[in-house]
């Protein structure tokens, strides 16, 4: 009987072992995440303080929304570094719609997502029937965005006189800010679409490895033409939020090193950047990591031109930790 | 002896792969080292090679007893390991390859001209056709196994293991390699010798030794056994009939392949399967055989010629049609094209199929549980959960997740490209009987084999394939090792 027990024990305490190790292996970007938050909040009073948090979580919604779109493609093994320009270009869509063409605040917003879906399509499209590498591919389209946007406003500005517009970027709900709705809803629609549908296991499968996939029947060319859709949907999202905030876009500075900063979200989230895995919850997680370490050092009132230093630490930190586990 | 192991035990988690097992070797020796797939052979091979350090037990070299820590330890201890997996660059020429990371050197930049002398000087020891300066990316994939153990033999080693070798090789090639271990037993190489083939154990070796589920079981001299012993000592059962009768009952002609070209693959193949029909397709490597399944599967689409399902032609463009069309393809290469490693056991065995468990997008875990249970019972794979990462199983049951893959789709022709390859003989026999069992629901099989004993075994027809073109037919009745041999080599 005693031995039973005991066996019983150790298939119960192999089990918790078991679990944790998926759980680290998976999630260590949570405990890292809790480390940093402690510390920030034991660094600084201001941390904890509502405003503080709900701002903080404001600044960090369109890089997140972006981060989001990212990891689609980051799955299958990809790569868009147009992101940030092709915020640029839809945001100076959705304001030159109201104001040179005088559409509605809805049909302007429409206008910019179909347009950001389109450039994902087109990307994509390049991609797989193109036979061209996605980096090639979407740094092209990066400076084909940008020159666009800076052509069609003389590298200007355009700035909105429809002040409705402004509520999206500026308005709160429940005291949170707008935004940050907009980020949980991305965040949860793309939890749903990766975890629980076809679509969301073909990734995987697509980015594990995309020749079994093709010969499994899965349609790879499809999957990556549509992760690079949602991705160009995120930037024109992001546009949206980004140009409500000031009622109007700087097609010179709008967007700029976004991509960067997604990427690192995405793969500060565990995400591998050869595809196959990965979680979107590590991306949400990667975000909050990077937008606490910009926030606490500015509240230390570290010099902004060392912020880079310890940013770039943190990825490579990241990253090692994951390689061991 | 030179090498003496004893009582070596290595834990993976819960899993004890091995659990005090020995094995001894003598010098100028060529030792076989078999069991079934998991039985731990890898496993104490890699203790060797320095890649897992075991939790107990010890390693004894030349009376020394020594503690492998790393791979390159192992290497200058003087032990080399040929790979199962083939572990080249494919983009670096054989040269490169074989002298990956040991780069003779001349005032600190790399010599080629020695490099490629000292290949060449290798190749001709061999007697292979083969320019140091070929890419690799550029070999069948026959000559990259050669190149692979060229690789190991640079090293001047004094142990040298093989790990199946042959599954790749032609005849050809097996018995220049044969030769060539010959030739090092008299220069007091010691090799050990793993292989699931159980004929050519008795050609390379004289000793065994059998492992079975992680424990040593037997070391004696090999004349001692019989093939069939041999079996039996692997599974530790009496092994009954390793071929299952050949199917009898065939229905409608349900696959027409007309004047199928690809260049420069193959060329102008005709030919028919019937429902509940076994049809062998013998030949070399490189004969078109693999890219003849994949074309007919719509992975790479031919170039010209009729393909018709039950009378209507189809020519599938892509995998997609084919699947809907009802055609599963198990590809030769499991971990290249059949499996996608880092998913799950559950997550491969739906994948091509996952439409049938997708209400409005949404994949049915329920559903898609229920399917993966009951192949998972039904072709006896050993696994701990069904959501633990396919990269974990060993080689035999992960060649059972690929064929999992095409029973829960609704499969009415099915293409087996080397269904056995770097399988055990209690693998290979389920096999069998599965594709035997689905030819008997009246389904039509190609199986694809370079191992013709498994076709003469379970097809009711052979093909010969030579440089592209079909070369011979034969009934089952009429076949005979020689003829296929013959044909194959276009004779």
């Amino acid at each position: 009987m005693a031995n039973l027990e005991t066996e019983i024990e150790v298939t119960k305490d192999r089990k918790l072992y078991n679990w944790m190790q998926y759980f680290w292996s998976n999630y260590s970007v949570v405990f890292a995440f809790i480390v940093l938050f402690i510390v920030a909040s034991i660094a600084s009073d201001h941390f904890l303080s509502p405003l503080n948090i709900t701002n903080m979580l404001r600044q960090i919604s369109v890089i997140g929304i972006l981060a989001v779109g990212m990891t689609f493609v980051i799955l299958i093994g990809g790569i868009d570094l147009s992101v940030g320009s092709v915020l640029a270009l839809t945001g100076t869509i959705v304001m030159a719609s109201q104001v040179d063409f005088g559409t509605s605040i809805f049909t302007a917003i429409l206008f910019g997502l179909v347009a950001g879906a389109l450039i994902g399509v087109i990307n994509g499209v390049i991609i797989t029937y193109g036979k061209i590498a996605a980096f090639i591919t979407t740094l092209a389209m990066m400076t084909i965005a940008r020159s666009t946007a800076l052509y069609y406003a003389d590298a200007g500005a355009i700035a909105g006189s429809n002040m409705d517009y402004r509520a999206i970027g500026n308005e709160y709900l429940f005291g949170i800010p707008i935004p940050v709705y907009i980020f949980a809803f991305v965040v949860v629609i793309a939890f749903i679409l990766l975890e629980k549908t076809t679509f969301g296991r073909h990734i995987y499968a697509v980015g594990g490895n995309s020749s079994a996939a093709h010969l499994s029947a899965v349609p790879i060319n499809k999957i990556t033409i549509m992760t690079y859709m949602i991705c160009g949907l995120t930037a024109a999202i992001g546009a949206v939020i980004e140009t409500s905030r000031l009622n109007s876009v700087s097609t010179s500075s709008s967007g700029s090193m976004y991509e960067l900063d997604a990427i690192a979200a995405v793969i500060i989230g565990g995400t591998k950047l050869t595809g196959g895995q990965g979680r979107i919850i590590g991306t949400v997680f990667g975000i909050l990591i990077l937008a606490i370490l910009s926030n606490i050092m500015n509240l230390l009132n570290i010099s902004p031109y060392i912020q880079g230093v310890v940013k770039g630490a943190i990825i490579l930190v990241a990253v090692l930790l994951q390689k061991r586990s | 002896m030179i090498l003496e192991m004893k009582r070596i035990t290595k834990r993976f988690g819960s899993v004890i792969a091995l659990d005090g097992v020995n094995l001894e070797l003598a010098k100028g020796e060529a030792h076989a080292l078999v069991g079934e797939n998991g039985a731990g052979k890898s496993t104490l091979m890699k203790v060797l090679a320095g890649v897992h350090q075991p939790d107990s037990g010890e390693v004894i070299l030349n009376g020394k007893s020594v503690d492998i820590s790393s791979p390159a330890e192992s290497q200058m201890l003087g032990i080399a390991i040929i790979h199962q997996e083939l572990n080249l660059i494919p983009y670096l020429s054989v040269a490169e390859n074989v002298f990956l990371g040991r780069e003779p050197k001349n005032l600190g930049f790399v010599d080629y001209k020695k490099m490629r002398k000292d290949t060449k000087a290798l190749l001709d020891q061999f007697g292979i056709e083969l320019s140091p300066r070929s890419l690799v990316k550029d070999l069948s994939i026959g000559e990259r196994q050669i190149v692979e153990i060229l690789k190991a033999l640079s090293l001047n080693p004094e142990i040298l293991i093989m790990d199946e070798p042959t599954a790749v090789l032609t005849d050809k090639e097996t018995e220049k390699l044969f030769e060539l271990i010959d030739l090092l037993k008299q220069r007091n190489v010691s090799v050990i010798y793993i292989s699931h083939r159980l004929p050519e154990l008795k050609r390379v070796c004289e000793r065994l030794t059998v492992l079975r589920d992680g424990k040593w079981i037997k070391t004696d001299v090999l004349e001692h056994f019989s093939e069939h012993d041999i079996a039996n000592l692997m599974v530790g059962r009496e092994l009954e009939d390793m071929y299952p009768p050949l199917p009898t009952k065939f229905g409608n002609e349900i696959l027409r392949v007309e004047g199928l070209t690809q260049n420069p693959n193959f060329q102008d193949v005709s030919f028919t399967l019937k429902e509940g029909e076994i049809v062998g397709f013998a030949g070399l490597i490189g004969a078109g055989r693999s890219e003849l399944a994949t074309a007919i599967f719509g992975g790479d689409p031919a170039d010209e010629g009729i393909v018709s399902l039950k009378g209507q032609q189809v020519n599938y463009k892509n995998p997609i049609q084919a699947v809907k069309g009802g055609f599963g393809f198990a590809t030769e290469d499991r971990k290249q094209t059949g499996l996608i490693l880092d998913m799950s056991i559950a997550q491969n065995i739906t994948l091509p199929n996952l439409r049938k468990y997708q209400r409005v997008g949404f994949v049915n875990r329920k559903l898609e549980k229920a399917d993966i249970q009951k192949q998972v019972k039904n072709l006896n794979i050993k696994l701990h959960s069904v959501n633990q990462p396919v990269k974990n199983l060993s080689g035999g049951n992960q060649q059972k997740v690929v064929l999992a893959k095409w029973l829960v789709a609704n499969t009415e022709i099915f293409l087996f490209d080397e269904p056995t390859r770097g399988i055990d003989v209690g693998a290979k026999r389920e096999i069998y009987h599965l594709i035997s069992n689905l030819a008997k629901e009246g389904k039509g099989v190609i199986v694809i084999s370079s191992e013709l004993p498994e076709l003469l075994g379970i097809c009711n027809r052979i093909l010969v394939m030579h440089n592209g073109r079909i070369s011979g037919e034969f009934n089952h009745e009429e076949a005979t090792e020689q003829q296929l041999m013959k044909k194959a080599t276009g004779l």
